[in-house]
């Protein structure tokens, strides 16, 4: 097994796989009444958080405490951060702490990679700027496994801000690993020109959400990230909602069995209705519950053995 | 029930360790016929018992029990799954291991007569992650442990309620058990020291 969980191209779809059957295994676990495992006693997980989360956050510390390891929180605010204390010397400050993982999230794309090279221990990418979010990409594809029973063959379609969307990069890299077929849906402000080649050769791309929708067996909804956004990409959530906003009149143009994900935060009225998000087809909550089934899994892989 | 095929072991350099057949297909029926006997005597009947086989090789044998049992005195003893890689004390001294299946029996083992089902007994520490495993899994009335091989060296105070074989080894030497289901033929080996 790897190292570090930098990006979702680190791993082989061999080893995505080990990653989704050892979370199929803990999953298990939340079912118990003792829903705690010794495996990782006497390790120390640092969440090194310099950007606000909820459900990541809260998913890893979940997931780290499930197998016993003692979690160490870290936000930027109210920490030296605020006083100039660079990542290098935070890092070091970790390293002396002996942390065995680092989970970092940071909006410059880039800085776990950055931080890999100066700690000892493993770092898992929890979200870095406008990159990548392994780990959120395979809760994503354990979903769409439990849900669909199978990855390779599905057609899965990312849709909105593909430009600003960590999890839309991090999806197109393991999906295609696993063997789906994938098309991103944006307008073309938010789609990146040469994204195709630069992911994957097969993503395909799609300017006109209504014809994609009939062809595809998963639907992954994105947030328009606005505080990314210091240029004006649409010209008003109305009109960015009526061409690319998940309404239930829209919903009945996808096949029977297709499925309905969104990465959270989701706004409500923009991407997607909320008589879409709260139906059937939805799996936004068990996206959050898989979560920390898949952080488990990742955990135990990278501290787990030697 | 479908279990996963071993590959072909691999061979190594050096001249092929010495191989000794302690088991045949044969006996290990014999074997597990008297396990089954012995515990339709010892637990009264077999009322109220489960059989949790632990990965890889228990789970086969702990199906094999039940169906003597099943075969001799018609009682239907449930068969659940134990993977107890996530309790080891030796996780940190090899690589990362791959998680087998955990199914409790229809029913659960709370107040149940619990019967751990393994291959090789060696040093007893697989034994107690499966206890401390247990333990998070519930609360069972009692616990016992049947294997097919006993060869000794325990790191630990266990012991085996039912046993095959007890065969004396050398800590260097290693016993392994193949059956029909994994490997397809039943046996039980003693492989040598290999000499380099």
């Amino acid at each position: 097994m790897i190292k570090h969980l930098l990006s979702a191209a680190d791993l082989d779809s061999q080893q995505a796989i080990l990653v989704l059957d050892t979370a199929a295994e803990l999953a298990n676990i939340s079912g118990r009444e003792v829903k705690k495992l010794p495996t990782l006693r006497g390790r120390t997980v640092v969440n090194l958080f310099y950007e606000d989360s909820t459900r990541t956050r809260i998913s890893f510390e979940a997931a780290a405490k499930r197998l016993s390891a003692d979690v160490i929180n870290f936000s930027a605010k109210g920490s030296s951060v605020s006083k100039g204390e660079s990542l290098k010397d935070t890092a070091l400050t970790l390293q002396a702490m002996g942390a065995d993982a680092v989970v970092i999230r940071h909006p410059a794309s880039g800085a776990p990679h950055r931080l890999a090279s100066w700690v000892g221990g493993s770092v898992v990418n929890a979200g870095d700027g406008t990159h990548e979010h392994p780990t959120q990409a395979l809760l994503d594809a354990y979903t769409m496994r439990s849900r669909l029973g199978r990855i390779a063959g599905l057609h899965v379609a990312i849709v909105g801000d593909v430009l600003h969307s960590r999890v839309a990069r991090s999806n197109v890299l393991l999906l295609t690993t696993l063997g789906a077929k994938v098309t991103v849906v944006g307008p073309p402000t938010l789609i990146p020109v040469d994204v195709a080649p630069a992911l994957s050769p097969d993503l395909q791309v799609s300017y006109d959400l209504d014809a994609v929708l009939p062809e595809v067996d998963v639907v992954m909804m994105l947030r328009v990230q606005r505080e990314r956004m210091n240029d004006s990409f649409f010209p008003s959530t109305r009109e960015y909602a009526r061409r690319y906003g998940l309404d239930a009149q829209r919903m009945r143009r996808l096949p029977e069995h297709a499925i309905v994900m969104h990465p959270g935060p989701m706004v409500r009225g923009m991407e997607i209705t909320p008589e879409v998000a709260d139906s059937a087809r939805s799996t936004i909550v068990e996206q959050v519950a898989n979560g920390v089934s898949v952080r488990m899994a990742v955990l135990y892989l990278l501290l787990g053995g030697k | 029930m479908a279990y996963p095929k071993a590959a072909p072991s691999s061979t190594t350099s050096g001249s092929p360790p010495s191989v000794k057949v302690i088991l045949t297909e044969t006996d290990l029926q014999r074997v597990v016929d008297r396990i089954a006997h012995q515990i339709l005597e010892k637990t009264d009947g077999a009322d109220g018992t489960v059989l949790l086989g632990i990965p890889t090789r228990g789970v086969p044998l702990a199906h094999r029990l039940a169906t003597r049992i099943a075969a001799f005195e018609g009682v239907d003893v449930p068969v659940g799954v134990l993977d107890v890689t996530l309790y080891r004390d030796d996780l940190r001294l090899r690589a990362t291991r791959a998680l087998g299946p955990t199914n409790m029996p229809p029913g659960g083992i709370d107040g149940r007569r619990v019967i751990l089902v393994d291959d090789v007994l060696f040093s007893g520490r697989t034994v107690r992650a499966a206890l401390d495993a247990l333990s998070d899994l519930g609360r069972p009335s009692s616990v016992q442990l049947a294997v097919i091989v006993d060869r000794g060296h325990r790191e630990l105070p266990i012991r085996a309620d039912y046993v095959g074989k007890n065969i004396p080894t050398a800590r260097t030497e290693s016993v392994k058990v193949t059956l029909a289901e994994i490997d397809g033929s039943d046996e039980v080996k003693l492989i040598g020291e290999e000499l380099t």
